[in-house]
């Protein structure tokens, strides 16, 4: 007789909480129709908000399920924790947005959770059939959120897009596993690093290249970004907010764990691409972006050069870093929420626009909305005291730290560079003069804003309730 | 020299060339029905690793259901295949370097072989399985592993499942206002007094 394969329930409560909420809504959604858009669109809120606060509380010891294929310790809290505050915030502005459209599709909702649960599987894999498993699972609803506005051009190209080549990066992914597999004779991350331990051959170092460009491509790092201005662009602006804020997080939490803990031994071989995909980021992010005038493709460039940034820390391979790339994603994740909430209210009586040149004047028309648009702007710049600062300084002196000093150099040297098109925003706001003037912020959007705005500069002068977190999960890992 | 070892080299040639026919034929219902001779030959590889229950679901599956549906999609599809073969030229460098890429590779892999390199590892639970009860079915073994070891892919699986349809469900399904759906209630319903009305037509005078 088999042992029983049920883990503790307690192990895999967030998990549960998402996966039951989703098929409850759905039943909901399918029998109701849309008149139940209002139930499902709170319950889902809810039930995002439910499962961070079962995270929080899950106990901190490290515990496997389903023999040890699935993996609860403090670096899958904490990025657990980002990544569904993330898809909350996120999908409160998504209902925002609804109720101003006549389209309301209920399984947004739905496909919100279910991408969610996605990325809390991609978060706790703990051998390569769980990655994949959780990667298609996050990936597939967001090929379809990416479409869901259905009757808009823009958005159907910018899901078929997103399908194909995500399509192609999954099957580079699932040829690096498959190569990984052959060569270590196991699929479990613990049996990998035990491999690799003894020297990793030519095959093995192919297999982490491919798995590796496979990752790069969910994350959006250079050279495998090409998707993401154009999808960026043709979402409609909520799920845009939901891809940059909280899939990057989870892929970069896979993208951490099967490096430190499969391939940690290992880490002089991957220190070099990784080392190269970070540059190739940070310096894509920064110039690329500076002749945009659509802003959701300005932010599309400045998501890949912040992915570079926090891949700097990876690089380093040691604790601080690991620990430098934690904080770096909270602090994203915060940033990219409340400037994606500000375009989410760039709307004039005539519908939302999105170009920069549309921003001139709202110092004077809207003072509190240029205020908040303009901390985050300099945070994201990196603009000292606030937050966008304190996560560069991390991950920079942590790659001091290993001897990467060229990196943190070119890395420093990028973001002056790519200060010039955030202040460039904050100039149109302050200094030109416009007609801008947008329609008064629902409740929803001034909250989301405010709590953005409040930790982006609260974080500068409190730092320590989410590094001491983040130094917590890093050690986890080690 | 086994017997066994001279089909699985004819079975692996076989879908190897069928395979690359699938890339190279202009034809797309040819590409389609190579595709499904490479998904035979993986049957019956399948076979020769006495794993029958795969090779019968590989090809009631896959050649049954899926490739039928791509030969169908194919010949509904009016594909132009002047304006197809355009862009070869223009793409054919990238695509050769990526060829030579992974040629280099694989001759890298076969000489690490070659040369002694070793593969480590523990086997599967599902060979532990198989190896540690020599006579029980296929189904058994899989069956054993699915829903105790492997519970947690397989409802991961589960769930994919039902994103691919739900979505494929938002993005295609038109719900359309005042459509006339019929409506079997109702229509039992019906009565002679609602559903037949008797006139009394006065003689040359019509309705």
């Amino acid at each position: 007789m088999m042992a029983t394969a049920l883990p503790s329930i307690l192990t895999i409560l967030p998990e549960l909480v998402l996966a039951t909420g989703a098929l409850f809504l759905i039943l909901t959604g399918a029998f109701q129709g849309t008149r139940s858009i209002n139930l499902v669109n709170g319950a889902a809120f809810a039930i995002l908000v439910v499962a961070a606060i079962a995270t929080v509380f899950q106990t901190s010891e490290t515990q496997t399920a389903f023999n040890g294929s699935f993996v609860v310790d403090d670096f899958a809290r904490f990025m657990k924790v980002v990544t569904l505050l993330g898809a909350a915030a996120t999908l409160a502005l998504a209902i925002d947005e609804m109720s101003r459209q006549l389209q309301k599709p209920f399984e947004l909702a739905i496909l919100v959770l279910l991408s969610s649960l996605g990325m809390l599987l991609m978060i706790s894999a703990n051998d390569l059939i769980a990655l994949y498993l959780g990667l298609e699972l996050s990936s597939l609803a967001l090929y379809v959120l990416a479409a869901i506005d259905r009757h808009n051009a823009k958005a159907s190209e910018a899901g078929l897009k997103y399908f194909v080549l995500g399509a192609l990066s999954s099957g580079m992914l699932l040829y690096g596993a498959s190569l990984i597999y052959g060569f270590t004779g196991t699929v479990s991350f613990a049996g990998i690093a035990a491999a690799v331990k003894g020297g990793s051959g030519p095959g093995l170092m192919f297999g982490l290249v491919f798995l590796l460009a496979g990752l790069a491509f969910k994350i959006s790092a250079v050279p495998f970004h090409m998707w993401t201005p154009d999808v960026y662009e043709g979402a409609p602006t909520p799920v845009t907010a939901y891809f940059a804020a909280t899939n990057k997080i989870a892929a970069m939490a896979l993208t951490t764990r099967v490096l430190i803990q499969a391939f940690g031994t290992d880490a002089a071989e991957w220190r070099q691409i990784l080392v190269f995909i970070s540059i190739a980021s940070m310096g894509l992010g920064a110039f690329a972006a500076i002749g945009q005038r659509n802003i959701k493709r300005l932010m599309a460039y400045s998501s890949i050069s912040h992915v570079g940034y926090a891949l700097v820390g990876l690089s380093a391979g040691t604790q601080d870093g690991v620990n430098g790339v934690l904080v770096y994603m909270a602090i994203y994740m915060a940033m990219t929420v409340g400037t994606f909430g500000c375009i989410v209210a760039m709307r004039t009586k005539d519908g939302s626009v999105e170009t920069i040149d549309d921003l001139s004047g709202l110092a004077r028309s809207q003072p509190a909305f240029a205020f908040v648009l303009m901390v985050l702007m300099f945070s994201l710049a990196g603009v000292p005291p606030l937050a966008g600062f304190w996560a560069k300084w991390y991950v920079f002196s942590a790659a001091v730290d290993a001897g990467l000093v060229p990196l943190a150099v070119i890395g420093f040297l990028t973001s002056v560079v790519g200060a010039y098109y955030y202040l460039r925003i904050v100039r149109v706001m302050y200094f030109d003069d416009g007609p801008a003037r947008f329609v008064p912020l629902s409740g929803v959007l001034r909250a989301v804003l405010a709590v953005c705005g409040i930790v982006v500069i609260l974080f500068g002068l409190l730092p320590s309730p989410i590094v001491m977190a983040a130094g917590a999960a890093a050690k986890s890992l080690f | 020299m086994d017997v066994s070892f001279a089909f699985f080299y004819l079975f692996a040639a076989v879908l190897l060339g069928s395979g690359f026919m699938v890339v190279a034929a202009r034809n797309p219902v040819h590409a389609v029905l190579f595709l499904i001779l490479a998904f035979v030959n993986a049957a019956a590889l399948f076979l020769l690793l006495s794993a029958e229950f795969l090779a019968m679901i590989l090809v009631v599956v896959y050649v049954g259901a899926v490739a039928v549906l791509f030969l169908f999609v194919v010949m509904m599809l009016d594909v132009d295949f002047a304006e197809l073969k355009q862009g070869f030229l223009q793409y054919l460098p990238i695509g050769a370097l990526i060829g030579v890429l992974f040629l280099i590779e694989l001759i890298a892999v076969a000489s690490f072989i070659v040369s002694g390199g070793k593969i480590a590892g523990a086997p599967l639970a599902i060979n532990a399985v198989a190896q540690g009860e020599r006579n029980i079915t296929n189904v058994k073994a899989i069956g054993d592993v699915l829903y105790t070891t492997y519970v947690y892919y397989f409802e991961a699986a589960g769930l994919i499942l039902l994103v691919a349809m739900l979505g494929a469900i938002v993005l295609t399904l038109h719900r359309r206002e005042g459509v006339r759906r019929q409506s079997a209630a109702e229509q039992n319903a019906r009565t002679k007094l609602t559903a037949v009305e008797l006139r009394k037509v006065p003689f040359r005078q019509g309705v």
